[in-house]
This record gives structure tokens, sequence and C-alpha cells, in this order.
């Protein structure tokens, strides 16, 4: 199985990052994988995206066109990827950033207050961080237990008292799946 | 028989190119000089320049890189970057320091790079036949300003040393002439300061030194002499301009 | 040492520099290949290199030719603007022959053109990356791996041939990560300068002085010199030419195509082998030398060439020269940093398959 996918929103709300967690953890797992960043003149605000792919077989080409999941973070990223989404695919929404909802019928589409639950953890930031939970415990991409090993790995140790907040934040969205079945 | 004049060891026997009159060859002797009296020939590398002194690194005995015109500083912070231990040094002129490489010139004195810079200015491009040079005087005819050099339309001289001066970084800044006997013993002794600086690690050493050129200039090597001390030192004030000795 | 690890193509430059014993390190800043500097000023200090953040590529680059002519492993980085501007110390390194790694990042162009990827400097590398007449090693990467892997080549090669060597790899292959085994650390970079006897390291008064130069004012040396300089060309050519065959056994329509491109064309061909299209792929490694061989024994196979290019079909020629117009050679080409989707190279396999 390949995963192709492509986190999009505003630069500054983490989607580098929380790719690049999924990305090395499929790197301890010894899969296959690429990791492709948008990159622009901006550093904040802006559109921004990430394309990460995780595979069972060597990977070709790291440009995705046909995403078979999608984290999307504000409207205009709805608005670009939704129809480039593989039939069959899975269109994770921040629903607390995006009031409208998927209009294909051939995809599937959660929804997440992703950005309210943060809020409410106190770590406002951390919402890209509860998509990942959701994206990982909805779609088996990768295991649970590597993003927790991926995360002490990837944030550094000055950032050390980070680490718990970005496990915590997985956590509720691998939970948020569980208890709304989505 | 007792030897009371010679070549300096530092310079090799091969002839130099340069015009009757022109007094890079005191220069190049002057370097040679100070390179043999601080016994630091075998670790010294110098960089020529693009201009009449290019062909330097047929001259000096140490060994010897060609840089491309103006670029000479930044050749040598990568020699002295890759061998901090080493004497390096670079033999430039006008056009070549003050005008297609002033970036390198300044950025590499504002690094307070640990280099020993030979500056001739002479006021004309000489290898390419006379034009205007960035130091030439106002009102100085050369073929690039026949009608002589016009502030209004071709600037002002550019002084080195004083604009040198207002960075932080430069250990050395002195600029002196080789017109006469006099001047050329003071010139040793700032040049032989600007080696020693480097070899005590003290940084960024840079002598200008008033050369002439009797062909471009359309003179006796004697008027030569006399327009450095007539024209060209009422503009460019000998003297030191930062010593952190 | 064989441990995977996540790495951008920029910084596996960077590392895999180092262990090849560089420590000299000289650039400026520009988009996207920033992340070559940045890693080398946070690694060099800690190992007694070299990080210089120059004036501008032209000191930069002149800072690579000092250096490379003590004898040391010397790199500079940029993306295309600034590659323009390091045109002539490219020219003066090669007419001094000395070997040194510059690191092209392609951006568009012409002009400040953009910052998204490009393949838009082929001409310019393989053909006169500089005045004069010469050649400098060109070598294009497609996988972060390669990346690492090639600039080891790039360092060795260019100390073999003595001449520069050149890694050309655009914005995607510079910002993308991907798993990486980096080379050892297996070279010391104080022995290197021992096997150039021609550098300016100090006569320490024990040998005649050396002279790095390219000055040659009588005619009939500076013809001596370009002639030699060919002679080594011609042996580079016959002995290091490198490229990947990909499904090329049954192949009637051969793919030409390097980096960023060489890897959407994989995912379309792998689509066209699905409709029962006999497509395969040459990838040239070698830019210059160019694997003009390889696609002229392709020719007596195949009935087409498709070139998948980020410029307006700068490789192309170069293909059609190799196949001396033996065959069709067709272009599918993005440019301003626009890049082909598999859709578009598939597009374009299934015309040249009717």
């Amino acid at each position: 199985m390949t995963y192709e996918t492509i986190m999009a929103g505003f630069g500054g709300q983490g989607l580098l990052f929380s790719g690049k967690v999924l990305a090395h953890a499929a790197l301890i797992e010894g899969r296959e994988l690429s990791w492709l960043p948008s990159y622009g003149p901006e550093m904040r605000g802006g559109t921004c995206n990430c394309s990460v792919i995780v595979s069972d077989e060597p990977v070709g080409s790291p440009i995705i066109a046909h995403p078979n999941v999608l984290m999307v973070m504000n409207e205009p990223s709805i608005d670009k990827f939704e129809p480039a989404v593989a039939a069959g695919g899975t269109v994770f929404v921040d629903s607390s950033l995006i009031s409208r909802k998927v209009a294909r019928d051939d995809v599937e589409a959660v929804y997440i207050p992703a950005t309210e639950m943060a809020k409410d953890m106190g770590a406002a930031g951390l919402a890209n961080m509860i998509l990942l939970g959701a994206i990982v415990r909805r779609t088996g991409c990768v295991k649970s237990e590597t993003v927790t090993q991926a995360l002490k790995e990837v944030i550094s140790a000055r950032k050390a008292d980070l680490l718990g907040l970005n496990l915590k934040a997985v956590e509720l969205g691998e939970k948020y799946i569980e208890e709304h079945g989505q | 028989m007792a030897m009371v004049f010679q070549k300096p060891k530092a310079l090799t026997d091969a002839v130099l190119h340069y015009c009757p009159g022109c007094t890079h060859g005191i220069v190049h002797r002057l370097v040679a000089e100070a390179i043999d009296e601080l016994g630091i020939e075998g670790r010294t590398i110098g960089i020529a320049p693009v201009g009449c002194s290019v062909m330097a690194y047929d001259y000096f005995r140490c060994d010897m890189i060609e840089a491309s015109h103006g670029r000479a500083p930044a050749v040598a912070t990568g020699v002295k970057r890759s061998m901090p231990d080493s004497v390096v040094f670079t033999y430039q002129g006008d056009g070549d320091l003050a005008s297609i490489g002033l970036c390198e010139t300044v950025s590499t004195a504002c690094r307070g790079e640990n280099v020993t810079i030979i500056f001739i200015n002479n006021a004309i491009y000489g290898m390419t036949g006379g034009q205007m040079a960035p130091t030439s005087l106002i009102g100085q005819v050369t073929q690039t300003s026949p009608y002589g050099r016009d502030p209004k339309t071709q600037g002002m001289p550019i002084r080195i040393c004083e604009l040198l001066a207002s960075l932080d970084a430069p250990a050395y800044l002195e600029r002196v002439a080789v017109n006469s006997v006099a001047h050329v013993r003071q010139a040793k002794k700032a040049i032989l300061k600007a080696f020693r600086n480097q070899v005590e690690g003290k940084g960024f050493s840079l002598v200008e030194v008033l050369s002439t050129c009797p062909t471009n200039w359309g003179l006796t090597p004697e008027k030569a002499c006399q327009f450095v001390e007539e024209k060209m030192i009422p503009f460019y004030p000998l003297g030191n301009f930062k010593d952190r000795g | 040492m064989s441990e995977k690890v996540l790495m951008k193509g920029n910084e596996a430059i960077a590392e895999a520099a180092i262990r090849c014993g560089c420590r000299h390190y000289f650039g400026y800043p520009i988009t996207p290949q920033t992340e070559i500097a940045a890693y080398m000023s946070k690694r060099m200090p800690k190992i007694g290199g070299t990080f210089l953040q120059a004036e501008s590529e032209i000191a930069a680059i002149n800072m690579v030719y000092g250096c490379a002519a003590t004898g040391r492993r010397a790199m500079t980085s940029s993306s295309s603007p600034g590659i323009s501007l390091k045109a002539e110390g490219m020219s003066y390194l090669a007419g001094a022959d000395l070997p040194a790694l510059i690191v092209n990042v392609q951006r568009g162009g012409p002009g400040l053109g953009g910052i998204q990827p490009s393949q838009s400097d082929y001409f310019f590398m393989t053909r006169g990356p500089g005045h004069g007449d010469f050649h400098i090693i060109v070598l294009a990467p497609a996988t972060v791996q390669e990346m690492a892997d090639m600039t080891r080549l790039a360092f060795e090669l260019g100390e073999k041939y003595r001449m520069p060597a050149m890694l050309l790899a655009d914005g995607t292959m510079g910002q993308m990560m991907e798993p990486v085994v980096l080379p050892g650390d297996t070279v010391d970079p104080e022995t290197i300068p021992a096997t150039k006897p021609w550098a300016t390291t100090g006569t320490q008064m024990k040998r005649p002085h050396n002279i790095v130069n390219s000055l040659y004012l009588k005619p009939d040396e500076l013809e001596k010199t370009n002639f030699e300089r060919f002679e080594r060309y011609a042996r580079l050519e016959k002995e290091e030419c490198r490229w990947e065959e990909y499904l090329m056994d049954d192949a009637e329509v051969c793919v030409v195509s390097v980096g960023i491109t060489a890897r959407v064309a994989k995912n379309a061909i792998v689509a066209a082998r699905k409709e029962g299209i006999k497509v395969g792929m040459i990838r040239p490694i070698t830019l210059y030398p160019f694997p003009k061989a390889a696609l002229a024994a392709a020719a007596k196979k195949v009935k087409a060439f498709l070139t998948v290019e980020l410029n307006m079909g700068q490789m192309n020629e170069d293909v059609r020269l190799a196949v001396e117009c033996s065959r069709k050679v067709a272009m599918c080409n993005r440019v301003g940093g626009m890049i082909p989707s598999a859709d578009e190279v598939l597009e374009a396999i299934r015309k040249e398959a009717k």
C-alpha cells in the first residue's frame, strides 16, 4: 500500500513539521518514503503544504498528483486540493478553520475541530499534531508507537518541554477517531 | 670582495617586464626584502592581480597564484583560511583593488582577514594603455578622460586608506610613496610592518604605495616622480591611517 | 555507518562533503540551496573547518579558487542567478586546472526568474559555464542518496581529471527529504594536499615555487594547454560516462530525463507499461560527459525518444546529436518552476508509442 499524503494550510501551522514526523515514523519502520515541502518567499502566512509518500515500494516521483490522504487547515487548501484527491481517498478537515463540507461523494471526509481542541489543551499551535494522530489512527499509514518514537527523535533537546504536549496532541487525535467512529 | 648590494633572495632571476622608470620594480624589491628579513619565503603565498603586475608570479620566489581581476583579496582569504600559518599577500593595482575589486577589498578588510595587501596607486590603468583609474586625479588626461577627469560626469578620485580607516577591523593602513629615496625608506618600513603584523597575527594590513607610470603619463621618469610629489601627494596625503599596533 | 537517516537533499550534500574531507565551504545565501550554507555554518566550526559567508557569489568562488590552489577539498553552492556570477571563477578554475566542487540547485530564469525548480541551466553548465573553451564535470542526482553519493564522486573525478565538478540539481532535489545512507567518514582532510604536488602550499624552501595560473600570453603555449585539456576531456568521456537504464530491454520508446523529471517520468512509465506500452528510460547521470554512446545504442532499438525536462529543450538537443537525428526526439516540458505531471508525461508517451 502506498500512502500519498498532502498536508496543506497556512505557513506557521506546522504543516512541514507534522509531515516530517510522519516521514520520520516511516523511516523508523524501514518503509520507503519521501517528504517534499512547498517553498515560497514568505516565512509566515501564505499558503504552505508538504507531500509525504509512505510506501512498501521504492518511491518514484515525490510529487503527489492524486493524494489518497489529504489534511487541510484552511479554505484555500480544501478548494485547491479536494478535486485532486484519488477516488476512495480520505480528507481530514480542521473543522474549526474550515466551515464548508467536502463536496465530492467518492472520497471519505473526516471533520475534526482540531484547532479548538488544541486551544482547549492549552497549545493552540498543535492542531497539526491532532490531525496527524487522526490520520494515523484512521489510515494506519504508520504505527502509533512509531509516531511516538519519531516525535522523541525529531523534537530537539532544546524544545524537549514541548514533547509531552505533542504526544498528547497526537493521542487526542487518535482518541477523537476512536470516540467518533469516523 | 665584500658584497655591498644584491638582489633580495625572494626575487627570482626573471627579468622584469616593466617599463623603464616604472616604480613596480622598487616595490617588488621592498616586498622581497620584507620576506627575506622575516625569513618567511618558504611559507609565503603571493597573489598576483590583473594589471601591469599580472606576471608578478614569475618574479617572486615563493608560491604564487594568479587571480582574476579584482578578486585577489578573496583568493587570499581562501588560501589563508585553509593554511592559517602561511603568510599571504596580494599585490594589486588601483583598477584591480579600488574599482572592479572594491567589494572584495572592503569586505576582506571588514573581516579583518589576517593578510597583507600591497596596493599600487599610480592613478591610471597601465596595462591596457592608460585609461582613467578610480584614483585618477581631477583634470587628469587619460585615454578615457581625454578632456581631463571631470568630477561632474566621472566622479571624484577614491582615497582607499581613508575609506578603509572608517572600518573597525583593519589592523594597519598606511600610505607611502616611492618617488624619492626618503619616501622609499619609509615605504620599506611600512611594507615590512604590514608583513610582520600578519606573522604576529594582528590582522588586515594594507599599504598604499603612490607609484609612477611614466609611459602612460607621458612624462620622463624624473618628471613622473615630481608629479607624485606635486600632484598626487597633496590629494593622497602620506601617513598612517590606522595602527592597532 | 550504514544507518539510514532522513535528510533534505541540500543537507545530504553538505554532510557528505564533510565526510569526504571537505573542510572549507564558501557561499552566499540564495533560495533554494541555502540549507547547504546553514548546515555548514553549524558543522564546520565544530570540526575545525571553515564556513565563510562571502560578500558575493563572485567572492565565494574566488575563495574556493584560493583554497583549491592549496590542495584542499573546497566547495561552494548556489542557485542559478548566483551561478551566473560564478561563471568567471569557474573559467579561472578550469584555466588553472583546479579541482573544486560547485553545487547548483537550479531555479527558473532568466534574470531573477523564480525560486521554483528548473533545469534551465543545462546549456550553461554543459556547454560553456564561463568564457573560454572548457568544460566542467556535471553530475545530475535524482535522489537524496545520489546527492550524497555524487558529492563524493564530484570530488574524486575533479581531482582525477584536475577540473571543477558540479552537482547540478533542481530545487525539488534540494528541498525534499528521503532516507539516505551517508558515506563513511574515511577521508582524512590532512592527507589530501600531499597528493597534489602542484599545490601552492608554500615551498618550505625545499622545491621551486609552484604557480597556479591561467595566463599564457604566448599563443602557442595557450594552444598547447587547450589541446592538453581537451585530451583529458576525451579520456573523461571515454571512461566516466554514467547513466541508468530502466526497462530498456524491450523498449520501443525511450524516455530521457534527469533529476526530478526522471522520477515523474518513472511513474508515467509504470502506468504506460500497465497499458502495454513498451517504454523505458535512459537517465543520464553525467551530463558532461553526456552518455552519447548509450543513446546511440538505444537508437538502434527504439523508434522514438522523448525528453522530459524543465527547460525549452536543452537536453533534447544533446539527444538529437547523440542519435544523429536517426530517430524522432520528442519532448514533454514545463518551465518557470512548473513540473509536468505523470499524467502529462504518460500522454506524451502514448503519443510517441502510436
